[in-house]
């Protein structure tokens, strides 16, 4: 009752930001630095056309059609939005409340199938929030936890997880499969890292040869589940392994050689060390920049200078912060001018947030870049996007601009007022 | 790996106590340390520091530009440090002979840096079992227990701190218990043993906490409290304990005083002491504490009992009450952007520091709570200048570097002694590679008491973690 109450106040709340969204326009954004993360990779004093939600043109002295709204840049940059990273966005509300905490499977058994995309809320605030960060994409993850609050933990496969744009919509043809290993995921494999890789080898061996399934009750997968994990055994989504530890992440390497996975690395504190192998088997990696300490014996060889090592390897990079709570998203973009501090290239770390996790979720030709065509997310920022000195001052996605509005600058604006009046008293 | 801590830390302890407990050296200034007729009682001079200043060379930096933490901006300016002291803050100063020359083109200089919440050593990394001892939580009130005596001093975070320009830190016990116990200062330099560390003559803190976390913790148990009306309750019935004590104390004292040789001490409670203390002043009150009207709630408490509370932690709800807190002489000690994880930071706004510090006799503090945040409160402090200029609220370099500097060391009654560079003051002292307010600022230099204990040129002047060393997978880790 209170709670439905609750959320009806929430709604009244919210009701002003949906009616904000602007309808789809023409929008003539005049003297940008504009970054394309495509080439050239930088064109300054250049004009960008938005046309029915896709970019229609970029270059110089671009002619404003008759019903153009037109912004002055004044040598702005403007970058394509940026990737929020991987977590529970839309899936997790506040975090320690399990009626809207929605990321984790505890029905003790292996379900590949389990799919999160289903709980995703577009109305969340989290989304408004990061949104005004510049954050336009990202990808939904769901978590493994040992403790559920049925009594039954979850499994080293997390499940499926897919892409989301900020505007609350879904990338329909992208799935991805999560799944746990390493030490902090022992008690999902009974104790053991080592039975990680066994299960995971059952798994496969029960799609690959289903003419030796073992009797019902010794098998991990439902038929569903042999049905979804076929899928990505068929390379129809990437499986992203959260794994930091060098010699764990070697076995996952020779998992995916083995079984010609299409595999993705998250986490990957000491990856570094691994980056030759990882170069050759064409695995990107998805790191958290912050990652310095050996905050578990997974990751004693964590340092800063992981991103910049990985980059000059030639592995292709992409950031996520550590935790998957998705409230602060909007901190990745700090997380690469940190990476830039020690070593990273501007310019690569600006790719790690746009064009490199569109490539790896397989989004490149609608995300990540500014190429005519494209649909039109993109950001306008008030100085240097990896500097936490800039701010995100126009949103676009798929054209439409984003009211800058949030449950954040409400009650902002609600105590502004406050603060100012008691200052004039 | 327990039992070894273990091991070391009785080892300093017993080594202590068999050379007798010399009394900690007073601070010059008068600033709160328990007073010597309850020194028995309240002990802040017990397990005294061992930390001694190294003798270093005067070191001169030459024009660059100082933030002093007092709110002044020096251009083009110099900063002498001699025998461990600021000696003097101005343009174009002597140098004396032998001084150590750092030029100062490009860079800026501020304060060493001051956490005033964090949770170094006592949740050290790697995050292991067997190191967790942060919370005692095993009661509500666990007034009685120190976190120093949990701080393990290999924690390899203390050194990632310091190449963020931390050179002060106070280490709270966590926040699952009503009174949590005695917080600890500590200087950021390495030592074996915490009291190493220890920053001489600091006053304790006493660690409590509102909302969530106290009623969680004990309400999951089916104890008491499980709400926030039974946190006050039991916050309340605490104090009233506390003053009894307190009086049974002062009428001893009046007994002996008077010559009364006959005169019964009251029984001693580790946990009323340092409660008696904090009602005394003599240990400052540190609060966890998010929601607005529950720190409202600890504000009419505080004058209930007569204590004063010297910062609210966490206080995602700080703007809704910014004047409020100001009236009370209240620090918020705050986050840049955290906000969301639980249902007391759902009203979290990138703009709290900022509204804070705008509110006339305002007091704001950015914190880390965090191993990774402590190694970049200058960023969060550009997080906040940057959304309160969103906001319309003007906040320049030379007042944003009092929330890391100047403001953590009032609330930590060691503002006579650090947190602006002024003569006389200890030689605590940053020169970063540029303006600190930004991404891409990092910390050249680290002074601590007038000798570098960081210089990112020679990162062997800060050196590893035992718990590093022969790691082979932290070969390489520090070029």
């Amino acid at each position: 009752m209170s709670a439905r109450r609750y959320l009806a106040a929430i709604a009244l709340i919210l009701a002003p930001l949906a009616t904000a969204v602007a309808a789809s326009n023409t929008v003539l954004i005049r003297d940008a630095t504009v970054h394309t993360l495509s080439t050239p990779a930088v064109l300054e004093h250049t004009d960008l056309l938005i046309e029915n939600g896709r970019i229609a043109g970029i270059g110089q002295h671009l002619k404003a059609p008759a019903d153009a709204q037109t912004i002055d840049a004044a040598g702005k940059p403007v970058t394509p939005g940026l990737f929020g990273g991987l977590g529970h966005l839309g899936i997790e509300e506040i975090g320690l409340e399990p009626s809207v905490d929605d990321y984790a499977l505890h029905l003790g058994a292996m379900r590949p199938e389990f799919d999160v995309t289903p709980a995703f809320n577009p109305e969340s605030i989290v989304l408004g929030v990061s949104r005004l960060g510049g954050i336009t994409f990202a990808v939904i993850a769901p978590s493994s936890e040992t403790n559920g609050r049925e009594g039954a933990g979850g499994t080293i496969i997390a499940g499926q997880g897919s892409v989301a744009q900020l505007d609350g919509t879904i990338v329909p043809r992208v799935r991805a499969l999560f799944v746990e290993v390493g030490g902090d995921a022992s008690e999902l494999s009974g104790g053991s890292r080592a039975a990680q890789f066994m299960l995971l080898q059952q798994a496969i061996t029960e799609v690959r040869s289903p003419k030796e399934l073992l009797p019902n009750d010794q098998r991990l997968l439902t038929p569903e589940g042999r049905h979804a994990l076929q899928g990505f055994l068929e390379r129809a989504g990437p499986v992203v392994f959260d794994v930091d530890r060098a010699s764990d992440i070697r076995q996952v390497i020779a998992l995916a050689n083995r079984e010609k996975l299409h595999v993705i690395v998250k986490g990957g504190a000491e990856a570094w060390r691994l980056a030759p192998e990882l170069v050759a088997a064409h695995i990107p990696v998805i790191l958290n920049p912050l990652d310095d300490l050996p905050e578990t014996f997974d990751s004693v060889g964590a340092t800063l200078e992981n991103a910049a090592r990985l980059n000059r390897a030639g592995v292709k990079i992409a950031f996520s912060l550590g935790d998957a709570q998705p409230h602060n998203i909007r901190k990745v973009r700090q997380t690469a001018g940190i990476a830039v501090a020690h070593g990273l290239p501007w310019e690569a770390a600006l790719a790690a947030l746009t064009r490199n996790p569109a490539e790896i979720f397989g989004v490149a030709d609608s995300h990540g870049s500014l190429e005519r065509g494209h649909p039109a997310d993109l950001v306008l920022w008030s100085g240097d996007p990896l500097d936490v000195t800039s701010l995100a001052e126009r949103v676009f996605i798929e054209g439409h601009e984003q009211p800058m509005v949030s449950r954040q600058t409400l009650l902002r604006d609600r105590y502004l007022k406050k603060l100012r009046a008691n200052a004039a008293r | 790996m327990r039992k070894m801590v273990c091991l070391i830390a009785c080892a300093a302890l017993t080594a202590c106590a068999a050379q007798g407990s010399k009394p900690a050296p007073q601070p010059a200034n008068g600033s709160p340390v328990a007073s010597a007729t309850t020194a028995t009682f309240e002990a802040s001079d017990l397990y005294p520091s061992t930390y001694k200043i190294p003798t270093s060379a005067p070191t001169l930096i030459q024009h660059a530009t100082i933030l002093t933490g007092t709110g002044a901006r020096l251009d083009d300016a110099d900063v002498l440090i001699v025998d461990g002291k600021i000696q003097s803050v101005g343009a174009n100063l002597p140098a004396p002979p032998q001084a150590r020359i750092i030029d100062g083109h490009g860079h800026w200089v501020t304060p060493g840096l001051i956490d005033v919440h964090s949770h170094l050593g006592v949740y050290p990394s790697p995050a292991v079992q067997a190191n967790s001892d942060g919370n005692e939580l095993t009661s509500p009130s666990t007034a009685n227990v120190w976190a120093e005596h949990s701080v393990w001093p290999q924690d390899p975070g203390f050194r990632t701190a310091l190449a963020g320009g931390i050179t002060t830190l106070q280490i709270l016990p966590g926040s699952g218990n009503l009174f949590g116990g005695r917080t600890v200062v500590l200087k950021n330099v390495p030592s074996v043993t915490y009291q190493g560390m220890k920053f001489p003559g600091a006053p304790q803190g006493l660690k409590m906490a509102c909302g969530e976390n106290p009623k969680r913790v004990y309400g999951s148990k089916h104890q008491f409290p499980s709400t926030r009306m039974g946190n006050v309750a039991g916050y309340r019935a605490q104090w009233a304990e506390a003053k009894e004590y307190l009086r049974e104390q002062q009428e001893y004292q009046k007994k002996l005083a008077a010559g009364d040789k006959d005169a019964k001490p009251p029984k001693r409670d580790l946990r009323l002491d340092t409660l008696a203390a904090a009602l005394k002043g003599d240990i400052l009150v540190h609060m966890h504490c998010y929601r607005a009207d529950e720190m409202a709630t600890v504000l009419d408490m505080s004058r209930e009992f007569g204590y004063h509370v010297a910062a609210f932690h966490h206080a995602v709800e700080a703007y809704k009450i910014a004047d409020l807190l100001a009236e009370n002489g209240v620090c918020a000690a705050m986050w840049a952007d955290w906000w969301g994880f639980k249902m007391e930071a759902y009203d979290g706004i990138p703009e709290n520091i900022a509204f804070v510090d705008a509110a006339p006799g305002g007091c704001a503090i950015v914190h880390s709570d965090s191993e990774e945040g402590i190694q970049r409160l200058n960023q969060e402090a550009a997080k906040a200048i940057a959304y309160g200029h969103r906001a319309g609220l003007e906040i320049p370099p030379e007042r944003a570097i009092k929330w890391l500097t100047s403001n953590p060391a009032k609330v930590l009654g060691l503002l006579e002694r650090t947190g602006t560079l002024e003569a006389g003051k200890m030689g605590d002292v940053v020169v970063w590679n540029r303006n600190p307010f930004s991404v891409y600022a990092l910390a050249d230099y680290v002074l601590i008491d007038g000798a570098v204990r960081y210089d990112r040129a020679n990162p062997a002047t800060a050196p590893q973690s035992d718990f590093l060393l022969g790691q082979p997978a932290a070969q390489g880790v520090y070029p």
